[in-house]
């Protein structure tokens, strides 16, 4: 049986960066994924097509807000076939590239499904031209886990279906509906919704908790929904799904409220966004010995090592963020230690951005990690109403704030709700992974006119001297 | 009674380490064996238990401090003089603290156990979470407090520094790679405090035959690291001699009881040793040392001599501090006290140090001459054979004498061959006719 050096399996963003440095560092590499070329979720079902989606949405809200600056469009039409040929051709240029990538690496690519036979074994099922199941065991010296997540399912669906869809599904774009219930009110649902309102869809929202993506900056979020208020027709909090019927081209909804009321609704379709799973069914891990969690993730350490030394998972499967960037960092870190290297996770800021309209994008402590980990800390916060270009492109709603730890003033935290807050909210992260202190952003040269220099004028804030609002009374 | 409790010996190779918490505080009842600080060395963190129990009367050292090998930790004082002291268990929950009785007389003291010597306390190994033992310690420095850019932050962890215990020298602390480097170094130079030795690799013996490999001992480190550093830098020569010691013999045995009512026992040692430092101060070069960096010589106007001791732990070198001003009756007793002591361990490292000239007294084993090496920093080691009775020519005529075989190593850089044959001569005469060297 042949020996493979190190055996990632999983291509999504940890994957394939796992499997990527692990060969320029220069190890053997086996990558194992059904798909054919690298990209996994992210790029095939998750972050990049709903970005090219949500870009088009984008498009569609400017050219509706233009008309009230004199700027007026025929009401847009949708051809979605000629949508989706966009999307799935943005797929295949990138996951293609990454497939080239690989081949230039001289990464050794099964596209298949692995299941561990024992702790240094691997079986990988895959199928040929003609459909015909072939399984090949393969000995290994170490692995990297990177099977990400799946959508949880609720009890009583069956299947996905056109109608019945979870976010992936969702982006197959199969047709428009006319009334559509997103269920589950994070930031999938969100982004999902987002996308659907923009294709023409009517949108209702049905969440459990009383409110929209609850582990949210409760301050962004409010700037956020104040902008959304058109965004659903209707929305249902504190309420269940508790069934799901297909007839007739229609889903029937059965709803409960925490106080008792039964809810009856019809919908064209549902979209379920309810949260993710480990994805972890498959891979027989116990035969390996591999020990989860009480919540099903993968247990591994600051190294990505699992509780078998040689065997190590990173990204989704193993919890915390589910996050590309996150699951790309620990691929990295995993690579470079089975290359024999001192590395580790070692970040201080893991920024997470919901990519709706306005976007959401947060990097660092929260206020209410600093209130539970009793660090004392003052805020800052900055309007884009006082940003001469957010008020220019008809953003004038966002707004920056900064988390400045008392006494070192270092910055520990930001939040910015607008118009590409995730671009911007890189300065805060190299600012926090840095070390830097308020000073330091209110020093550094921000160009004018940009947003970015609303995270310069909140820094200066700190000190009672922005420029463009009246500085804070002195006490 | 108060007792020091001293660092042990951590690991082999292993001189100080970096105190890295205290577990106790002063006031605190500890038992024996309880850990008090806890030490880390660039090897791995580890425990220290306490050898005695008692009540914590001072604290000598800091988080912080680099703390070597036979220092001072801390001062207890015995519990057993402290009635109101609630026993605590060890290794078992506290009980709840039982009413105190009104005063009660104090019970007898249990005999004190014999001190063991403390075991070397196992390393402990820091890993994260699931890893156990089988991957190297990695210090992270995740979290909030450091001010390090994510690269200096991985620059770290390469070189095994843990980056919250380096003070950072930038504006507000912040740490540069520099630091993480000066700290690293500050490690190695506090582990290995000697400029660190470069030693060839030997061949595997076991190609020809079963081998077990056993550690060196601190002693023997020591040990073999000063003789190759004396072998490598002085240049020695050896003068030989014989003294008659027949009358002086007859003197020792005579004087002995006198002694022995001081609490000393008067051996030749104790002689040579007083006849030496009259030769030390008559000939003051033997008492100097040589620095070589600055070309200076340094003249003594103390006169310290060392003792080399066969210890079962090997070779230890006590010191008796202004042996001129002492007599040797004096110096019976005092050598009486660094003996056992040494064979006890119980000599500190200041103890050791200070010597300016060396006697090796091998009389009691075997032999007719040997050549001592010197010590490191000492110009002249004297080496005594076993004495016996050989025919001497006197008087025309051989008569039976007690004959002590003498050897004087000596360094070349300071000493000339005359002076050594003129020093080790002075010796011989002394110990036969005590008062010509006088006169």
């Amino acid at each position: 049986m042949e020996t493979h050096q190190v055996v990632v399996i999983g291509a999504g963003p940890g994957g394939y960066r796992a499997a990527f440095m692990a060969a320029d560092l220069g190890l053997q590499v086996t990558l194992v994924d059904p798909q054919p070329n690298p990209g996994g979720v992210c790029l095939y079902r998750g972050c990049i097509p709903t970005k090219a989606l949500l870009h088009l949405a984008k498009v569609k809200e400017e050219a509706l807000k233009a008309s009230a600056w004199g700027l007026t469009f025929e009401e847009p039409t949708i051809d979605r076939a000629k949508v989706k040929e966009w999307k799935e051709s943005v797929v295949k240029q990138l996951t293609g590239g990454l497939g080239q990538l690989t081949k230039a690496r001289k990464i050794n690519y099964i596209k298949g499904w692995a299941e561990f036979e024992d702790a240094n074994t691997l079986n990988i099922s895959s199928y040929s031209g003609e459909g015909l199941r072939e399984d090949q065991k393969i000995r290994f010296q170490h692995v990297i886990i990177a099977t990400g997540a799946v959508p949880i399912k609720l009890p009583f669906i069956s299947g996905y279906t056109s109608r019945i869809m979870d976010a992936e599904r969702a982006l197959e774009l199969e047709f428009i509906p006319g009334h559509l219930l997103v269920i589950g009110g994070g930031y999938i649902g969100m982004e999902s919704a987002t996308i659907y309102k923009a294709l023409g869809s009517r949108v209702s929202l049905v969440e459990a908790t009383p409110g929209i993506m609850p582990t949210m900056d409760e301050e962004l979020v409010k700037v956020f929904w104040k902008q959304n208020q058109n965004l659903f027709e209707e929305t249902l909090f504190n309420t269940k799904v508790t069934g799901l019927k297909e007839e007739n081209g229609k889903v029937f909804a059965t709803m409960q409220t925490t106080d008792g009321q039964t809810i009856e609704r019809e919908y064209d379709a549902v979209l379920l966004s309810i949260g993710m799973k480990p994805n972890t069914s498959t891979l027989a891990l116990e035969k390996a010995g591999v020990l989860l969690d009480e919540r099903g993730f993968i247990k591994a350490d600051a190294q990505g090592r699992t509780n078998v030394p040689h065997i190590f998972a990173i990204g989704d499967v193993v919890g915390g963020m589910l996050l590309a960037h996150k699951a790309s960092y620990q691929g990295r870190v995993a690579a470079e230690v089975i290359a024999g290297q001192k590395s580790a996770w070692d970040a201080r800021a893991v920024p997470a951005v919901v990519y709706t309209e306005p976007e959401i994008a947060t990097a660092g402590l929260s206020e209410k990690e600093c209130q539970e980990q009793g660090i004392s800390y003052r805020t800052v916060k900055f309007p884009w109403s006082a940003s001469g270009r957010a008020v220019a492109t008809g953003d004038p709603a966002g707004l920056t704030k900064l988390i400045i730890e008392d006494g070192t003033e270092r910055v520990l935290g930001a939040g910015i709700v607008g118009k590409n807050a995730g671009d911007l909210i890189s300065e805060a992260v190299l600012g926090i992974e840095m070390a830097a202190r308020v000073s330091d952003i209110a020093l550094t040269i921000h160009p004018h006119p940009t947003v970015s220099e609303t995270i310069m004028e909140a820094a200066e804030l700190y000190h009672g001297t922005p420029t463009h609002i009246a500085p804070p009374k002195k006490k | 009674m108060k007792r020091e409790v001293k660092l042990p010996e951590i690991a082999d190779n292993v001189v100080s380490g970096y105190l890295s918490r205290v577990l106790v505080k002063v006031g605190d009842v500890i038992q024996k064996d309880q850990s008090v600080i806890e030490i880390e060395t660039d090897k791995a963190a580890t425990d220290i238990p306490s050898p005695h129990g008692g009540k914590i009367i001072d604290i000598k050292v800091n988080a912080g401090d680099e703390i070597r090998v036979g220092q001072t930790i801390l001062v207890l004082e015995d519990a057993a003089t402290e009635p109101a002291a609630a026993p605590v268990t060890h290794e078992q929950p506290v009980q709840p603290v039982q009413p105190i009785q009104p005063i009660q007389p104090i019970q007898p003291v249990q005999p004190v156990q014999p001190i063991q010597p403390v075991a070397p306390a196992k390393p402990v190994e820091i890993v994260a979470e699931v890893n156990k033992s089988t991957h190297p310690p990695i210090h992270l420095s995740t979290g909030v407090s450091v001010p390090a850019s994510p690269s200096v932050r991985r620059f770290a962890r390469e070189l095994g520094v843990d980056i919250t215990k380096v003070k950072g020298s930038g504006k507000n602390g912040r740490i540069s790679d520099e630091d993480i480097k000066a700290f690293a170094k500050s490690l190695i130079t506090n582990a290995v405090p000697s400029s660190p030795m470069e030693f060839a690799a030997v061949p595997d013996f076991s190609q020809w035959g079963p081998v077990e490999i056993l550690p060196m001992s601190r002693i023997r480190q020591i040990t073999a690291e000063s003789t190759v550093k004396s072998w490598q830098t002085i240049p020695q020569v050896v003068q030989f001699g014989k003294a008659d010691i027949t009358d002086v013999e007859k003197f020792r045995l005579a004087s002995r009881t006198q002694v022995e009512k001081a609490g000393g026992k008067l051996t030749m040692t104790a002689i040579l040793l007083k006849v030496s430092a009259l030769a030390l101060k008559q000939f003051p070069k033997f008492n100097a040392s040589v620095d070589m960096k600055n070309r200076q010589i340094v003249m003594k106007s103390y006169i310290h001599i060392g003792i080399a001791v066969d210890t079962e732990q090997g070779l230890l070198v006590p010191v008796v501090r202004d042996v001129d001003r002492k007599s040797i009756t004096e110096l019976s007793v005092e050598l009486a006290g660094i003996a056992e002591r040494a064979r006890n361990r119980k000599l500190t490292s200041e103890e050791m140090q200070g010597g300016n000239f060396t006697i090796s007294n091998l009389g009691g084993i075997f032999g007719t001459a040997f050549t001592p090496i010197v010590y490191p920093n000492q110009v002249a080691i004297l080496g005594v054979s076993k004495a016996s009775t050989e025919p001497v020519y006197q008087e025309g005529a051989f008569v039976p004498r007690n004959v002590l075989p003498l050897s004087l190593s000596y360094d070349h850089r300071l000493i000339d061959g005359a002076d050594g044959a003129r020093f080790l001569g002075w010796i011989c005469t002394a110990l036969e006719q005590p008062f010509t060297t006088w006169l």
